[in-house]
């Protein structure tokens, strides 16, 4: 007769579980939303579109110059183009090395400076937390999808330049920068290492962007502060003067993945770049945790 | 208790229990936990700005609730401190049995929200945007997940217009989607902030409907609304704020009630009637046409209405309707907050 629980007439909804599995439906929605929006397919198609340009302007510069963009000329261009015209393969790290001190940074801006002031700003962020998402669970999601975007962004540089060096050059074996010859499979399997650690030298700044990203409930603002942010660091890391606290910035190391295509690969400033890269994942991945998880949503 | 012992031993567990329910109920049952319940609820922004001032709600189990208060109020402050957006500045609320903000994970895929209108992200289809909503619930169950969400929308009459894309949707439409992702579980508490703003009269009334579906089958509902006569038809339970504190919560009947009606009395003989009303202790006599008003006394034992019609009589005083008229929730609220027009700073 006596009874544990009281008041079972007006039975309340039984409590759901939350399960595991059930728990990463957010992160694949988060990346299926990120990729559905226009605005993330304009840049990406703005990043194709680079190694096309880089490729097709040296066709032209090559086809009626003979060929003066042979080693030894003087005129130092950009890394690796005057290798394109010998192997097509080689597009594909001019064009990272093209991409990787802006534009690529600058769409992992865009991406991670919206991230959440761009939720907060349209008021979707309230009906997530209270879905409930959970504060942490959202921005590891956020963070998920940044991550995902910065290898989407680098593969399609990297894919769109294999393509088009596949096209308009010739490809063979690859003369690497320390002289030595190898296959163009190997060749191809260091370009994979390459566009890997490209996308890995983002991490600092889609972490910064996700910080910015909590601070503000203004997508745009977040989105301008990051890349204004990188514009300043870019800038700072070009004054001598500044050498001792250039090892901080996160571009420092960014150019050193053409370590990759030595033989032996010099493995000491990738470390320390992907080192660095992590060291701005953990502090103002921390501080964004900080500040999302403590701050009033009143957007 | 002389219960039919006759029933079969297959009904010991199920039967037994229910035939001795309704007894426990009446006899000791303990008034259920409310569904809602503050103490003390404090909000201070940075700015210094109190804009919740020392709240204790009540909302009980099964109510529909409405939550009244002007422009400015701390109504939409209340609720974000509910479901757990803002943290409160000092004391405590408790949601469903369970501290808010802290327990945020266990209470709230048991409750609804629509906060200060829908949020909807427009580059995504009306279906896509519940996809999301019910993907960011972690006790949401993927495989059932396109059912929820086809009869959520089915729920609010949007079934139609499910593939359009979001920021194509009128307002009332938004409006609608945004009750669907309330709409996506069972919920044991639905919070309602202006539920019908933007909607046509149909929709309003289908929201009503709606409402009253939720509330009869156990659903607490609680509605904030500037429509004091949606208010007045649908809601059980009532609180009125006001400058961030509570100035009134009680049934919607307590609350119209304790602001007395005024007599009113029709007649020819106006004069006269004013006279012998005011001999009996009634105050603040207008006069309108043929139709005198006033306030009844406010005197420990309040004067029999028969009374005073048989001393208008006595007096010769042609009576043609003699009463008090009717207080709406209107009367009541604007007589709590005053009659301001000017939001509260």
């Amino acid at each position: 007769m006596s009874r544990a629980e009281p008041g079972a007439a007006a039975a309340p909804v039984a409590a759901r579980p939350p399960r595991a599995a059930w728990r990463l439906s957010l992160f694949r929605n988060e990346i299926t939303t990120v990729f559905r929006r226009w605005r993330t397919l304009a840049l990406l198609g703005v990043l194709a579109a680079v190694p096309l340009l880089v490729g097709i302007a040296v066709k032209i510069e090559t086809s009626d110059g003979g060929g003066s963009f042979g080693t030894g000329d003087g005129g130092e261009g950009p890394a690796f183009v005057s290798q394109i015209t010998n192997n097509g393969l080689f597009l594909v790290f001019a064009s990272l090395a093209a991409t990787l001190p802006f534009f690529l940074p600058m769409a992992i801006g865009v991406i991670a400076g919206d991230s959440v002031a761009g939720e907060a700003g349209s008021g979707t962020l309230r009906y997530l937390l209270v879905a409930p998402a959970g504060r942490t669970r959202l921005l590891l999601a956020k963070f998920a999808s940044t991550m995902v975007f910065c290898l989407a962004a680098t593969l399609v540089v990297a894919c769109s330049a294999l393509l088009a060096g596949a096209v308009l050059f010739p490809l063979g074996d690859v003369t690497l920068i320390s002289g030595t010859t190898v296959s163009f499979g190997e060749g191809l399997l260091r370009g994979v290492a390459v566009a890997g650690v490209v996308a890995a030298s983002l991490i600092g700044v889609a972490a910064l962007g996700l910080f910015v990203s909590t601070l503000t409930g203004s997508g745009i603002a977040a989105m301008a502060t990051t890349v204004g942010l990188l514009i300043t660091v870019q800038i700072l890391d070009q004054f001598p003067q500044l050498h001792a606290i250039q090892p901080y910035l996160f571009p420092h190391y960014w150019l050193s993945f053409s370590d990759l295509l030595r033989e032996p690969v010099y493995w000491d400033q990738i470390g320390r770049n992907l080192g660095l890269q992590g060291l701005y994942a953990a502090v103002f991945g921390s501080a964004a945790w900080a500040r999302f998880t403590s701050k009033d949503v009143l957007a | 208790m002389t219960e039919p012992d006759a029933v079969t031993d297959m009904a010991t567990e199920a039967g037994t229990v229910t035939d001795t329910d309704t007894d426990t109920m009446t006899e000791s049952e303990p008034e259920p936990e409310p569904v809602i319940e503050t103490r003390g609820l404090t909000k201070r922004y940075r700015g210094g700005q109190l804009a919740v001032d020392g709240l204790d709600l009540v909302v009980p189990r099964g109510s529909v609730f409405g939550f009244l208060g002007p422009n400015g109020s701390g109504k939409t402050t209340t609720i974000r401190m509910l479901m757990g957006l803002i943290e409160p500045t000092s004391g405590q609320a408790r949601v469903l049995g369970e501290p808010m903000p802290r327990a945020g994970g266990r209470v709230l895929p048991r409750v609804g929200a629509l906060i200060e209108g829908p949020a909807l992200y427009g580059f995504l289809s009306g279906r896509d945007n519940l996809v999301r909503y019910d993907a960011a619930d972690p006790t949401a169950d993927p495989r059932t997940r396109a059912a929820r969400v086809a009869s959520a929308l089915d729920r609010v009459g949007l079934a139609g217009a499910a593939g359009k894309k979001a920021r194509a949707y009128s307002l009332g439409m938004k409006q609608r989607l945004g009750l669907a992702a309330a709409l996506l579980q069972p919920r044991d508490l639905l919070v309602l902030d202006e539920p019908t703003n933007g909607l046509d009269p149909q929709g309003m009334r289908e929201i009503r409907a709606l409402v009253r579906g939720l509330a009869a089958e156990g659903t607490t509902v609680f509605l904030s609304s500037h429509l004091l006569d949606e208010i007045e038809q649908v809601c059980s339970h009532a609180a009125v704020m006001a400058r961030g504190r509570l100035l009134t919560q009680g049934t919607v009947a307590d609350l119209a009630s304790s602001t007395r009606g005024r007599l009113a009395v029709t007649t020819p003989d106006t004069a006269d009637a004013v006279r012998v009303l005011k001999e009996h202790g009634v105050n603040d006599l207008v006069v309108a046409d043929d139709r005198v008003t006033g306030e009844l006394p406010t005197a420990a034992p309040p004067p029999d209405l028969a009374d005073l019609n048989a001393a208008l009589v006595r007096a010769d005083v042609r009576v043609r309707a003699f009463g008090t008229e009717r207080v709406s929730l209107e009367d009541a609220f604007v007589a709590l907050t005053g009659e301001g027009f000017d939001v509260a700073g």
